[in-house]
């Protein structure tokens, strides 16, 4: 199988902290692949590692054959990876619509923008309904919708997706993750990072367990989910 | 008439503070940080276009190109050098810095100028308007830069609104981090933000030296003092913001000059700001933060 990402021995530090300690994964193309572990074991710090928002210190992103650690972070929106951050992060004070239009900032064909903003109204009709809204005050359902269609509206290869249900209310909770499996059919490679680890392993095909900065266990999804250990671990209710 | 006349002035000088507060809050609403430099980068832009028409006897036009061109280049070396090195410095250090920098640019152009004032020939060849029999006056220097400073505020808005790097610039001032997500260059759009404020403040610069034809190293001081009270009374970090406070501030300067006292004008401009942000803090336009859900 083809490797869309492969990340390789990285480290990262804050300050005296190391966060990350010699990381080593990969995501195939066309996969689901799912990193699970509790608070602080370096989930969010990965993805903001290979999105170049956070420094790593040591270690190797390779993204379709290229190795795009030293790239900084806004050149890889346009080679087709996009990230969902953790918290949403939409721009609170602009409208639905502007904040979508952004997402295809690095795109210019505005009749392609178009076609894919008419997809995005059509997977998320709540975000047509409230397209002139100020984005500030959408329910957290919402935003995370409106984080996810602006993330597709550059017509990514791959998706990253940190922590997508935190903070949703349970019918939000399956509604998100429905979305997941459909951007997922329509091609989209998929990197999900959730604390909802249950959910998380029931639509992914792989999955990495985290702690502490290093991965603890690894395996197809199915596996991971009969585990006793996993199961003890984390997704004890 | 005479009130007309002080009322014209005031809406003329506060326009020239209103360019000048453009510049500020546009930085300040990017970079957020508040550039204290900014008036002096005025003071470079009325020494650019003095050398340029006095010395190197280049037009008018050519003039103030060359002014705007030295005092862009300024600004994105100042950021560059400065400020850049800073980004996630604490705003204390940056705070300082910038206030370094104005006294350099000072300090400079008083080395390389001296301390004499150069006599500024005015740039705006349009004649006075005589109305009411002649009993009302309005320059040309009024008028010009009233309607520069109207053309100003439209055409800014109309950029951040309607173009791709206006939008990125509004994505830059919420979330350098998502907007990074997006595809913007952060550090590209602070370099732009800081082009253009460098080159309104050039515009400002010939504008207030054509009115006032006095040019000293120290020109651009009390302006940006003025225009930051400017941009904070209107709202800092909002565009028509700095637009009303600048032309407020002009307005409430020369009426106070005209029927209070001339000593006392800026003691009385600088009282009305702290009665403003004791009643609401954030400005005229000032948004309230918002806090994320």
């Amino acid at each position: 199988m083809e490797q869309i990402l492969e990340v390789k021995n990285l480290h990262v530090h804050y300050g005296m902290i190391h966060a990350i300690k010699g990381l080593d994964f990969h995501v195939n193309k066309g996969e689901i692949v799912t990193l699970i572990g509790a608070n602080g074991a370096g989930k969010t710090s990965t993805l903001q590692t290979i999105t170049g928002l956070i420094p790593h210190s040591q270690g190797e992103i390779i993204y379709r054959g290229e190795n795009v650690s030293k790239l900084p972070g806004y050149k890889l929106v346009s080679k087709g990876l996009a990230h969902v951050p953790e918290g949403r992060r939409v721009f609170a004070s602009l409208t639905v619509y502007q904040n979508l239009m952004l997402g295809a900032y690095t795109r210019k064909d505005s009749k392609e923008i178009e076609e894919s903003l008419n997809m995005i109204y059509h997977h998320f009709p709540r975000l047509l309904e409230r397209k002139n809204q100020v984005a500030g005050t959408l329910s957290g359902g919402e935003q995370q919708m409106l984080a996810m269609g602006r993330a597709l509206m550059s017509k990514p290869e791959m998706i990253l997706l940190d922590e997508p249900s935190m903070g949703l209310s349970p019918i939000y909770v399956n509604e998100i993750f429905d979305i997941i499996q459909k951007i997922h059919e329509s091609g989209v490679t998929v990197l999900l990072v959730e604390q909802n680890a249950n959910k998380a392993l029931m639509i992914a095909d792989r999955a990495y367990v985290l702690e502490t900065g290093n991965i603890r266990l690894e395996g197809k999804a199915g596996d991971l989910l009969s585990d006793p250990q996993v199961r003890a671990a984390y997704l004890s209710e | 008439m005479s009130f007309i006349s002080y009322l014209l002035n005031g809406i003329s000088l506060g326009s020239v503070y209103a360019i000048i507060a453009l510049g500020y809050t546009m930085v300040y609403g990017i970079a957020k940080m508040l550039n204290f430099a900014h008036g002096d980068i005025l003071m470079v832009g009325g020494y650019a276009a003095f050398l340029a028409f006095n010395q190197m006897g280049l037009g008018i036009p050519l003039s103030i190109l060359f002014s705007m061109a030295i005092c862009t280049a300024l600004g994105v070396l100042v950021e560059r050098v400065a400020y850049k090195p800073l980004r996630s410095a604490n705003s204390l250090a940056v705070l300082i810095t910038a206030i370094g920098v104005s006294y350099l640019l000072q300090n400079l152009a008083l080395l390389l100028f001296g301390a004499n004032p150069k006599s500024f020939q005015s740039f705006v060849k349009l004649p006075a308007l005589k109305l009411a029999g002649g009993q009302l006056v309005i320059s040309g220097e009024t008028m010009v830069t009233i309607l520069v400073g109207i053309l100003v505020a439209v055409v800014l808005l109309l950029f951040i609104h309607k173009t791709r790097a206006g939008q990125a610039m509004l994505a830059v001032s919420e979330d350098k981090g998502a907007a990074t997500l997006m595809g913007v260059n952060v550090n590209g759009t602070i370099a732009l933000t800081f082009a253009i404020g460098s080159a309104l403040a050039s515009v400002a610069g010939i504008l207030l030296c054509s009115a006032y034809p006095t040019l000293t190293p120290t020109t651009g001081a009390m302006p940006g003092i003025k225009a930051f009270v400017a941009a904070v009374l209107g709202g800092i970090g909002s565009i028509p913001g700095a637009f009303i406070g600048g032309i407020l501030l002009g307005v409430l300067e020369n009426l106070s000059k005209a029927y209070i006292s001339s000593k006392l004008s800026d003691a009385i401009v600088f009282s009305v700001l702290i009665i403003v942000l004791l009643i609401k803090p954030s400005g005229i336009l000032g948004k309230k933060i918002m806090e994320k859900v």
